[in-house]
């Protein structure tokens, strides 16, 4: 069972949970994830977070979404999939995004919700601006994520 | 006709989301699209060099440059995607 939803609204991760072990009688292990917005993107640099605006394109997102929990069931024996997305504007602290993954194992479950994570980092059409106290800028793809990537192609059947 | 719908940076740097324009005869790649909206539009042309990495996609899957594009497409412009 996958579940896939991008919207404004934020989420409960508790409930979250609840429905994706609902959703996978026989589970040995649920994984979540939940990301939250930093009040610095780039420690170091300086300024603090003020605001994050996230921009995605509608129909476009929820299928690369699907596509990426395929993937990833193609590699894993999964159960269960949820993954919520939010999108416009949002505050550092505030919760960005959720990954929950149900397996037999926690092997399996670990690296699949490992996976989902880094293919939504590049492969989602997602986009976010940061406003710090100098204004507006949109964020690049970090150097890291994209070294994130590389582990699981190196690994690919 | 083909849709074309901008993203991000690039939807600020087009002043626009969105637009329709009819299909040139002569275009029938991503990669000549690109050339066509380059050569008529200068607010394209000015966006294609201020983005080192310009990413398409066509009916919402992301496209090479040789992907083929017929009337009625949707096609997207966008920087990399910056999710999760």
């Amino acid at each position: 069972m996958i579940h896939v939803s991008v919207r404004a609204e934020d989420f409960d991760v508790g409930g979250e949970y609840r429905r994706l072990c609902a959703d996978a009688p026989g589970a040995g292990a649920v994984i979540t994830f939940s990301g939250l917005v930093r009040d610095y993107y780039d420690p170091g640099a300086g300024e603090r977070v003020r605001e994050l605006r996230l921009e995605h394109y509608p129909g476009m997102t929820e299928k690369s979404i699907r596509e990426i929990i395929s993937r990833a069931e193609s590699r894993w024996n999964l159960l269960a999939a949820r993954v919520i997305h939010r999108v416009g504007a949002l505050r550092p602290g505030d919760r960005i995004v959720f990954a929950g993954v149900a397996a037999h194992h926690r092997g399996e479950a670990f690296a699949a919700a490992d996976f989902i994570m880094d293919y939504l980092k590049s492969e989602a059409p997602f986009w976010k601006k940061q406003f710090t106290e100098s204004g507006g800028e949109w964020i690049a793809t970090r150097h890291s994520d994209a070294e994130s990537l590389e582990r699981w192609r190196e690994t690919a059947d | 006709m083909l849709q074309i719908h901008y993203f991000a940076s690039v939807r600020e740097a087009m002043g626009r989301e969105r637009e329709q324009i009819d299909s040139p005869p002569d275009v029938t790649s991503v990669a000549e699209l690109i050339r066509h909206l380059r050569s008529r539009d200068s607010a394209f042309a000015r966006m294609f060099a201020e983005h080192e990495t310009l990413l398409a996609a066509v009916n919402q899957t992301v496209a090479g440059n040789e992907q083929v594009i017929a009337d009625g497409d949707e096609i997207a412009f966008f920087p990399p995607m910056s999710g999760g």
